[in-house]
């Protein structure tokens, strides 16, 4: 009791690198432990055993082909905004304006839709939707970096309000826009016409985003790893001085970056107002723009792994938005439930990066001090 | 002529809740903290509220107490608020997780959390309307001062609110009084900026950043109860606190980091965010959502201004956004 020194019972020291299937192991362990968790909770919540709550929800996101390609489609959204904020990351830029930046994509692209429709011919229209799209992102994620380049601007802080910014925006075209006036809503763009949709492959919509999720994937993983780009991003992201020594300009690798970014999140835009929804709401988005930074973070930033971290996302969503449809409990269930996921893999994250050794002591002294 | 005293008494009431944030969030960044959860905070801490508060109504039937109709909602709000700092700190102290991609959890979290148990009470009683409604514990809430009304335009300004307001108010003014005055807030702000430094001056790095994230939780939580009880009087509906957590980690930007400045800041911010309710703007409904961007603008303006400026005093605390590790120097 008298003891004066005080043994802390465990010493946390980092790491030295260790084995990426080890690392994997613990992530996997992390998900499968929350997993199990929330089909507990679940089953708390609706009285029913948690294998046939777990049941429910495979079923609820690949039970039928519509549900597989929904769940297809979700994923292949949600994977390409996580690919688009993804290189920012590696830089360790905080882009949280995604959601900013797919909103004034599919601002644009309705804007085309509605202001060119019937006047030029289809490819004309659609190519022009793309290229607005793209240079609206773009556009909503230059203002910030041009700031963090001059100034040091937070970016975290300025492309949040960035998201508000364009959310607005878009609230106020809808007005502009809306059919029939005082609705508040735009209706599907060009109903009869079509024009500006994005081509139906295969008959079957949800394919397109899909075809071009696995395109930008491959896409980003050649750039990131190996291209002049990707090595300048990672070299900026790992210490901005290193790369200011090696003669890599700083400012134009952010600048770049964030323009790729923002490119890259209009073309989600484009894909959702062109190829899915055909009309423009404040809530297209869905906070995806937010879920997506924690996809790419659970990747560690690696486009192929991050095929599984969106899917993982998304089977959450949909499976626990299933359940609670059976059940009848409110869809905000869901959130909870990744919420929980996201916490355990978040923390998981600490088993890798540090070690814990317990402290020995004495037997005899253990004894008196327990 | 611009209708200043129905105005401002309508801004205070919409920045209050913006005000609780905000001081929350300044306390917690002036630990290193960038706790991006506090609008899923703000949340938890309303419908925690909401639920005390229901489950009192119910079993106390129609004679209810009102300190403790008071008290009780307080009390399950302070509480779920701070379990949910106690996580935010869990992760990103002890486990040393990233605070970015925390906090975005926490608010799918704690809007999740909000919703789900507020559309769950809304199935308990049976409601035909999406909404509970708690008038009784609402009328507590915002019980005025008898002799407001009495006093003209001054009565109106300034004595119109319910208590919570005005703890809003000591709340912040107390806060920026610790922060600069006193020992504690300078050891505080010191974490913040250079947690190796003052670890070296033998200043218990994790217990400031536990203590100041779970308190500004808590004071954030308040504003989620301010919200329901008295501004909705007592109504909860779900998603009606909309964006205003975002709102507050503005305002913690718009008054670099000081909450005295909070106090007149957040009543200009609830000015801006209703002003377009003021501005004669005819049958054009669609320039009203473009008001709505007021707030915004000026948040990115001041962040703007601040960084170029580049004055030592009024930037992010340094270590703002970043784990602290012992053996990592």
């Amino acid at each position: 009791m008298s003891e004066k020194t005080h043994t802390p019972l465990f010493h946390v020291s980092r790491r030295p690198a260790i084995p990426a299937w080890h690392a994997w192991a613990i992530r996997i362990g992390a998900v499968i432990i929350a997993m199990i968790l929330s089909a507990c909770i679940m089953g708390l919540a609706t009285g029913q055993a948690p294998w046939n709550i777990a049941a429910t929800q495979f079923d609820g996101v690949f039970g039928t082909p519509r549900r597989l390609w929904i769940t297809g489609q979700n994923t292949a959204i949600l994977l390409l905004i996580s690919l688009a904020v993804t290189p920012a990351f590696k830089m360790r830029f905080w882009n949280i304006g995604a959601e900013g930046q797919v909103l004034v994509g599919c601002l644009a692209s309705a804007a085309c839709m509605i202001l060119l429709g019937g006047k030029i011919p289809n490819p004309a229209l659609i190519a022009l939707m793309a290229v607005s799209a793209m240079a609206a992102g773009a556009l909503w994620a230059l203002i910030p970096a041009i700031f963090k380049v001059l100034y040091n601007t937070n970016e975290t802080l300025f492309t949040l309000m960035m998201n508000y910014l364009a959310t607005q925006l878009v609230a106020y075209f809808i007005i502009v826009w809306e059919v029939p006036k005082g609705s508040g809503k735009v209706g599907i763009i060009n109903q009869t016409t079509e024009a500006g949709w994005l081509p139906v492959i295969g008959g079957q919509e949800n394919l397109l985003p899909i075809i071009v999720g696995v395109i930008i994937t491959a896409l980003m993983f050649v750039y990131l790893n190996y291209s002049k780009h990707g090595y300048e991003i990672a070299v900026v992201g790992e210490s901005e001085r290193t790369a200011r020594y090696v003669g890599i300009k700083v400012g134009k690798v952010v600048i770049r970056t964030m323009l790729l970014s923002g490119a890259l999140c209009g073309l989600v835009g484009l894909l959702i107002v062109g190829g899915l929804s055909h009309t423009i709401s404040a809530e297209l988005a869905g906070g995806r723009g937010f879920t997506a930074v924690m996809v790419s973070w659970l990747a560690q930033f690696n486009p192929i792994t991050m095929i599984f971290s969106s899917l993982l996302i998304v089977y959450m969503d949909r499976g626990a938005g299933e359940i609670s449809t059976i059940y009848g409990l409110n869809h905000a269930f869901s959130d909870i439930m990744t919420g929980i996921i996201l916490f355990f893999i978040i923390g998981s994250e600490f088993f890798i990066n540090y070690r814990i050794d317990f402290v020995r002591r004495a037997g005899k002294e253990e004894k008196t001090n327990v | 002529m611009f209708d200043f005293i129905s105005f401002i008494p309508r801004a205070v009431v919409q920045g209050i809740p913006l005000l609780f944030g905000a001081t929350g969030e300044t306390l917690t960044e002036k630990s290193g903290n960038l706790n991006l959860g506090i609008p899923g905070i703000m949340y938890v801490g309303a419908i925690s509220g909401v639920i005390g508060a229901f489950f009192y109504e119910q079993s106390a039937g129609g004679n209810m107490n009102p300190v403790l109709a008071v008290v009780i909602p307080l009390l399950t709000c302070l509480l779920g608020s701070l379990l949910m700092g106690l996580i935010y700190c869990f992760l990103t102290v002890t486990l040393r997780a990233n605070q970015n991609v925390t906090g975005l959890a926490m608010t799918t979290f704690g809007v999740g959390f909000g919703n789900f148990f507020g559309g769950s009470l809304i199935k308990l009683t049976g409601a035909e309307v999406p909404s509970i409604a708690l008038s009784a514990t609402s009328a507590c809430f915002s019980a005025r001062l008898p002799i407001a009304e009495n006093l003209g335009w001054f009565g109106q300004i300034f004595l119109s609110y319910g208590f919570l307001a005005y703890v809003a108010v000591a709340i912040a003014l107390v806060a920026a009084f610790v922060l600069r005055h006193t020992r504690v807030g300078l050891h505080l702000r010191a974490v913040g900026e250079n947690p190796a430094t003052a670890d070296a001056a033998g200043i218990s790095i994790s217990r400031y950043k536990y203590t100041a994230t779970c308190l500004g939780s808590m004071v954030a939580g308040l504003g989620g109860l301010y919200y329901v009880m008295d501004y909705a009087s007592g109504v909860w509906s779900n998603n009606a606190f909309g964006d205003r957590g975002w709102l507050a980690i503005a305002l913690v930007i718009f008054t670099v980091w000081r909450p005295n400045i909070a106090v007149l800041a957040s009543i200009l911010f609830g000015g801006l965010y209703i002003l377009y309710l003021y501005i004669p703007t005819g049958t054009d409904l669609a320039v009203k959502e473009l008001y709505k961007m007021l707030p915004y603008i000026a948040t990115v303006i001041v962040l703007i201004i601040v960084s170029a400026r580049s004055k030592k005093e009024n930037q992010p605390p340094a270590s703002l956004g970043l784990a602290y590790f012992r053996e990592e120097r």
